[in-house]
């Protein structure tokens, strides 16, 4: 186990370089604007955004701004014509210039709060009515809840985000009872805080509740078919027992897989719409204006994050996979 | 055969099963009016291929068929209670306690997320008041019982950790767990290679010698109901066609369809022949059975009289020797030989090479 664990974080190393490798090329082959002319304004002459170029370090080859950038995040080596070293070192913002790395960890806590509670609200609902609508399938109650899933499902997070607003938020809202656009920014303590993320919450976790909802019932479906299934009845078991523990034991180990890449996806910027709608000065908020403003080492240090955590809850996974399958071993 | 079978009380007595499955094409009698009595440490063997009722029969005993389309009728009396007419608690009572059952594939019957222990100590204190401790001395000795070496250390070890004779051992064991009055063996032995087969089969024998519990063995293959049964019960189509000791079943089988199975029987102890003998045909269907004998179609020796449907009753053979058939039992003893001193149902339309 402890050799799999080494073998993958160096693995994972290595991927993340790939990454910034790949990031890096899509930025010089796609057309996107000059940063340094974005930088200077629309009054600069050549001169101006020549030296803005030379201080970003855009006049070097592409191979050498590579370098300096794998340097600044990988080794503690010194960067030329900065006094900043890394490791961790993801530049400086070409907009604000300020610190990527300091953007990204001020970023993160907002984030980290919408995907914590949205994953607790939805694994919430999706486990007992995943269970109820397997268990009692094909009555009213599983209908009603599939039908609902299939609403979810098909709602996209931005329209739901909107309905929600205007069915709930406390300035616009037709039951005005939930803080609304932008009150995470405006609250300053951590009640006013986790107030704001109720709406959130409860979109990004319905909406993905609802997928969860109906693969757990698919999931218990199948396990209750298997002949240990009936082994468990055979024993003289109740059957709360024999649903609770040996048919949900079976039938939630894919659910972590699913949940461990869901989760990563949504740290590494995915939760863009949710974060919009509700105006949350999130990671998916700073993606996107990032795009818009041809901000390199934001972009960069943003994915390279995203796709360190897509990378490490992948192992996640994988360890956890080990613990709930005895038959899955690594060696 | 045991002799003390004969004189003991009844413990299991099925009247009349009926289990239809109602689908798509139509209704399903997967078991047609079956009726058959346990006594207090006897072994019955019932017999039939695939498809004919004597799987389903057993788990409606245990009340274990949950199809929402099942439709069941008759009585299943054990021990003066009806079990059809039990509800879901009083039938868990009596699950794995008083009548414990095992299965075909023991490979997929333990579950493999469980350590084999646990999964013993569970069926241990699900219906005895004992401390965890208490029930896992219980579960050792119980693995011991069944002839598992090292079952200290083995109780810790997960189902995929055993070979397939073990897990069935297991299952055995985990069955025992309540000294059970009735243990039903579905096909305990198909899914094993030969030799295993023999061990389990071996270790059935001694086991109830030593616990004195009831059993029914469900199976394909006579030969296992040779080795360990007092009486057998034949079924085809969701009825019994033959029912008697096993002697009777063996040396003076009256149904054509028993013929036929004890000459594809494969024994040492025969001249071989140049091909394995086989049944004709195919199982009727469940929906729409021919009418009158369900076995017509496939016998060589069916005559107009077969258009009738036979009742399950004594036809000249020994007394509690009963079965379907309408043949005259002196023309039986003639029809039954395929060759010197061999019993087998022969296949008109085939020529033997």
């Amino acid at each position: 186990m402890a050799r799999f664990i080494v073998r993958r974080l160096i693995a994972s190393i290595f991927l993340l370089i790939v990454v910034s490798a790949v990031v890096f090329l899509l930025f010089y082959v796609f057309p996107s604007a000059d940063p340094a002319q974005l930088r200077a304004g629309r009054q600069a002459n050549a001169d101006q955004i020549q030296a803005i170029r030379e201080s970003l370090g855009l006049d070097k080859s592409v191979i050498a701004q590579f370098w300096i950038y794998i340097k600044g995040v990988f080794t503690p080596l010194d960067l030329p014509g900065t006094d900043s070293h890394g490791p961790l070192y993801f530049g400086h913002s070409y907009q604000s210039n300020a610190d990527v790395k300091d953007v990204i960890f001020s970023d993160l806590p907002a984030t980290v709060m919408l995907v914590v509670g949205a994953v607790i609200v939805w694994m919430g609902v999706a486990i007992p009515t995943g269970i109820i609508s397997a268990v009692r399938r094909r009555s009213f109650l599983d209908r009603a809840t599939m039908i609902t899933t299939l609403i979810f499902i098909s709602a996209p997070v931005f329209w739901l985000g909107l309905v929600f607003l205007y069915l709930f938020a406390d300035d616009v809202g037709l039951i005005p009872i939930f803080p609304g656009i932008g009150s995470y920014g405006a609250a300053d303590t951590f009640a006013g805080k986790v107030g704001a993320m109720i709406l959130p919450w409860l979109v990004l976790g319905l909406a993905t509740a609802a997928i969860y909802a109906r693969y757990l019932r698919s999931q218990m479906l199948d396990v209750m078919e298997e002949d240990y299934i009936r082994t468990a009845y055979a024993k003289g078991l109740p059957d709360k027992r024999v649903i609770m523990k040996h048919t949900l034991r079976s039938a939630i180990t894919p659910i972590v897989t699913l949940l461990g890449l869901d989760v990563a996806v949504l740290l590494a910027g995915n939760a863009i719409l949710t974060e919009t709608v509700f105006n949350i000065p999130g990671v998916g908020a700073e993606t996107f204006n990032a795009i818009k403003r041809s901000d390199l080492p934001m972009i960069q240090g943003i994915t390279l994050f995203g796709a360190f955590f897509i990378v490490t809850l992948n192992l996640v996974v994988d360890i956890a996979y080990a613990y709930l399958d005895p038959r899955v071993r690594y060696d | 055969m045991s002799d003390s079978a004969h004189s003991a009380e009844t413990l299991l007595s099925v009247e009349d099963l009926k289990v239809h499955f109602e689908t798509d094409e139509g209704i399903v009698k997967a078991v047609d009016g079956v009726s058959f009595e346990v006594k207090r440490g006897e072994m019955l063997g019932i017999v039939g291929e695939s498809g004919s009722g004597k799987s389903v029969a057993n788990l409606t005993i245990l009340g274990l068929t949950r199809a929402s389309n099942a439709t069941i009728s008759g009585r299943i009396m054990f021990e003066g209670r009806d079990l059809t007419e039990l509800g879901g608690e009083e039938l868990q009572r009596i699950r794995g306690n008083e009548i414990a059952m095992i299965f075909q594939d023991p490979l997929s019957s333990l579950h493999p997320f469980f350590k084999v222990g646990d999964q013993l100590i569970e069926a241990i204190q699900v219906h005895r008041d004992v401390s965890k401790e208490e029930a896992r001395k219980h579960a050792t000795d119980l693995l011991g019982l069944v002839g598992i070496p090292d079952a200290k250390r083995r109780i810790g070890e997960y189902p995929h950790e055993f070979s397939g004779g073990m897990r069935q051992r297991v299952m055995i064991a985990m069955a025992l767990a309540n000294d059970p009055k009735l243990l039903i063996a579905d096909e305990p032995t198909t899914a094993l290679d030969v030799t295993t087969q023999a061990q389990i089969l071996r270790l059935i024998e001694r086991l109830r010698e030593e616990l004195g519990m009831a059993m029914i063995i469900v199976t394909h293959d006579l030969g296992v109901v040779a080795e360990v049964s007092d009486r057998v019960m034949v079924m085809y189509a969701g009825e019994a066609v033959e029912s008697g000791t096993l002697d009777q079943i063996f040396y003076d089988p009256q149904h054509p369809y028993a013929w036929g199975l004890l000459g594809s029987l494969t024994r040492i102890d025969r001249p071989r022949t140049a091909r394995l003998a086989q049944i004709a045909g195919q199982p009727p269907s469940l929906i729409r059975p021919p009418k009158g004998c369900h076995f017509r179609d496939r016998c060589p020796h069916a005559f107009e009289k077969c258009t009738e449907h036979p009742d399950l009753e004594a036809r000249g053979g020994e007394a509690g020797h009963t079965d379907r058939c309408w043949i005259d039992p002196e023309r039986k003893r003639e029809l039954r030989v395929v060759s010197t001193g061999e019993i087998g149902l022969e296949a008109p339309e085939e020529v033997t090479s």
